[in-house]
């Protein structure tokens, strides 16, 4: 199911006869009764994973479930580590998460909450910070409150605090979700980034289309049962799509951009 | 990443430099103001006395008029004041951090009623009389670690707007509890006296007050300190807070039994000074970038600064009847709990 493409070792500078293994991220049997049965999925570094499936398939349970947030059974494994043994504290500095709705009840200043990603570490590393800051484009805000921000700079501001961790998985619960079309590129770009630089990166997200584009490997997910796992291409098919979502549904995934989309019964008058 | 980002940001507003500035100067500047207040407090009341002499005096233990009244009268309650002040001022902030709340006081999580009711019935059934001057104190301690965790019992997950439904419940039913009290107070004379205590002062209380209030002053501050990771974290909800390794359960059990340790030892000590813990983190919150962690410790020393210049005020009043500290701080604090609610509402205009 571990897929290397091409473009990942070419941005990464390795030649394909001396590669080891990068490090992988595996999960056996995850189960949280009666929201999730016996998932398993493996994704290696350089990877975007995307969770797809309808609104209550269990895709924010799931990545819940990874992060520790909610108690499960099953494994996961990084490499050999076992990740379900480990503290909480250790557990954070390995993974971020960038839950699904972020709001910050005080009106703190962009660098204040970009700087909050650093407790697990109980440091305050500013290049950690500033790099951060910099790979989200919110440099020149930093001072700035995070209230009086738009949308869009508050999502990347978020996903900067995550960034801020420098987490080894960065787990993502449907990150575009209410974002204009720029600013979904801009943050689905930046993801696409940091699993470049050799991290890996579980997205929830509900555009089949960006996640055509973007992810290396799908895991669709209905009841919370996994009903198909493998690339865009093995997963997003016409027929496994509109059965799971239950309306006729039309890929083309040779089109540039991919298109993911549902046929509409009748046109609007 | 995006050179052709044509949807750059405006320019960084100038205020945000002083801004920062001023972060770091909160601490060392609300030390000097409670400091300056202490000393005035120190220097004013019905007789003018040369404070470093009567001090002196007192240190060395010199038995003169002066060393009377500044060792044994203003001293206690000038620190009395500076103690309750910062306890209050403190556990708001705290709560206000925990329960993401801008409103929440320890008054409406029900400890201070719990401890005022646990104070008052020590006050007229007479019970622990092993334990002395304590008494009052381990009662009002006491009963608001009871309210509280009534509370937290019928709030379960410690969501935010049940918290504060569950604290109303909470004292509701100890305001009752306190009324029968009242009710079957021994006598006329009992209940007056009950009365004016509960309306809250720290004038005609010695050191050995101090003696309760600074140890659970200092327990509840450390235990709120340690949590105080969770507190910031908690700006971005408990999943982020959770997801950042912080255990959410036992981190706000630990903020409230620390709350309950200062809003119970003060009221027990000093009765009832309503508004301090609610306005307090309030007026600290725009120097300190609107961060809950640095909010707590100038939360302290403005709420000590508050408490201590309210009972100046006190004491500047013509004389006769006077006017209880928990009075004036509430006459003072609801016209500003009125600007809050004004401001807060703009907000959604």
């Amino acid at each position: 199911m571990a897929v290397i493409d091409a473009r990942q070792l070419k941005t990464r500078g390795l030649d394909t006869q001396t590669l080891t293994p990068p490090p992988s991220l595996s999960a056996q049997n995850l189960s949280l009764d009666p929201r999730l049965h016996d998932i398993n999925f493996s994704v290696n570094a350089g990877q975007i994973l995307g969770i797809i499936g309808p609104n209550g398939a269990g895709k924010s349970t799931l990545l819940h479930c990874l992060t520790g947030l909610l108690p499960h059974t099953g494994r996961s494994h990084l490499d050999d580590t076992d990740l379900t043994a480990l503290s909480p504290r250790e557990r954070a500095r390995c993974m971020g998460l960038l839950p699904q709705q972020t709001n910050s009840v005080w009106p703190l200043s962009v660098h204040d909450v970009v700087s909050l990603g650093r407790l697990p570490w109980g440091d305050n590393d500013t290049t950690a910070i500033a790099n951060a800051m910099r790979a989200t484009g919110i440099e020149t805000l930093a001072t700035a409150r995070i209230d009086r921000l738009s949308g869009g700079e508050r999502a990347r501001v978020w996903l900067a605090r995550v960034l801020a961790g420098q987490p080894r998985i960065l787990i993502a619960d449907e990150p575009t979700a209410s974002l204009d079309l720029y600013y979904q590129q801009v943050v689905m770009d930046c993801l696409r980034t940091y699993a470049n630089a050799g991290h890996i990166v579980i997205i929830a997200i509900h555009d089949l289309a960006l996640a055509a584009h973007y992810c290396d490997q799908l895991l669709l997910l209905q009841n919370g049962v996994s009903q198909a796992s493998g690339t865009p291409a093995d997963v997003l098919t016409e027929s496994l799509l509109s059965q799971v979502f239950g309306v006729p549904v039309h890929v083309d995934l040779t089109a540039q951009p991919p298109v993911v989309s549902a046929r509409f019964h009748r046109p609007v008058a | 990443m995006n050179p052709q980002d044509n949807r750059k940001h405006g320019a960084i507003n100038p205020d945000t430099l002083a801004k920062e500035r001023m972060t770091t100067w909160a601490i060392p500047a609300s030390v000097l103001i409670m400091l300056a207040t202490a000393a005035l407090s120190l220097g004013i009341g019905s007789t003018p006395v040369d404070v470093l002499a009567g001090l002196g005096d007192w240190l060395t233990g010199a038995a003169t008029p002066a060393a009377l009244i500044i060792g044994d009268i203003r001293l206690p309650r000038t620190a009395l004041a500076l103690a309750v002040g910062a306890a209050l001022g403190l556990s708001g902030a705290a709560l206000q951090g925990l329960l993401r709340n801008p409103l929440a006081d320890p008054g409406i999580t029900g400890a201070s009623q719990g401890a005022a009711l646990g104070a008052a019935t020590v006050f007229y059934f007479g019970l622990f009389p092993q334990l002395g001057e304590m008494a009052p104190a381990a009662a009002g301690l006491t009963g608001a670690g009871v309210a509280l965790i009534l509370m937290l019992w019928l709030a379960g997950s410690a969501q935010a707007s049940t918290v504060i439904l569950a604290g109303l419940a909470i004292s509701t039913v100890t305001g009752a509890a306190l009324a029968a009290v009242l009710n079957f107070a021994p006598n006329p004379y009992a209940m007056q006296e009950l009365v004016f205590w509960l309306l809250g002062s720290v004038s005609e209380r010695g050191l050995d007050h101090l003696v309760v209030l600074l140890p659970a002053l200092l327990l509840g501050g450390l235990i709120i300190w340690r949590q105080r990771r969770l507190l910031v974290a908690l700006t971005l909800g408990e999943q982020v807070a959770q997801s950042l390794g912080l255990n959410f359960a036992r981190g706000s059990r630990q903020v409230v039994l620390g709350a309950a340790l200062l809003v119970g030892a003060s009221v027990a000590v000093a009765g009832n000074i309503g508004f301090v813990g609610l306005i307090v983190p309030h007026l600290v919150r725009p120097f300190v970038g609107y961060r809950p962690d640095r909010l707590l410790v100038p939360s302290a020393l403005m709420g000590a600064t508050l408490v201590c210049a309210a009972d100046i005020c006190v004491r500047l009043l013509p004389p006769g009847r006077e006017l209880k500290l928990g009075v004036l701080t509430a006459l003072i604090g609801a016209p500003l709990l009125f600007w809050l609610i004004w401001k807060e509402r703009k907000q959604w205009l």
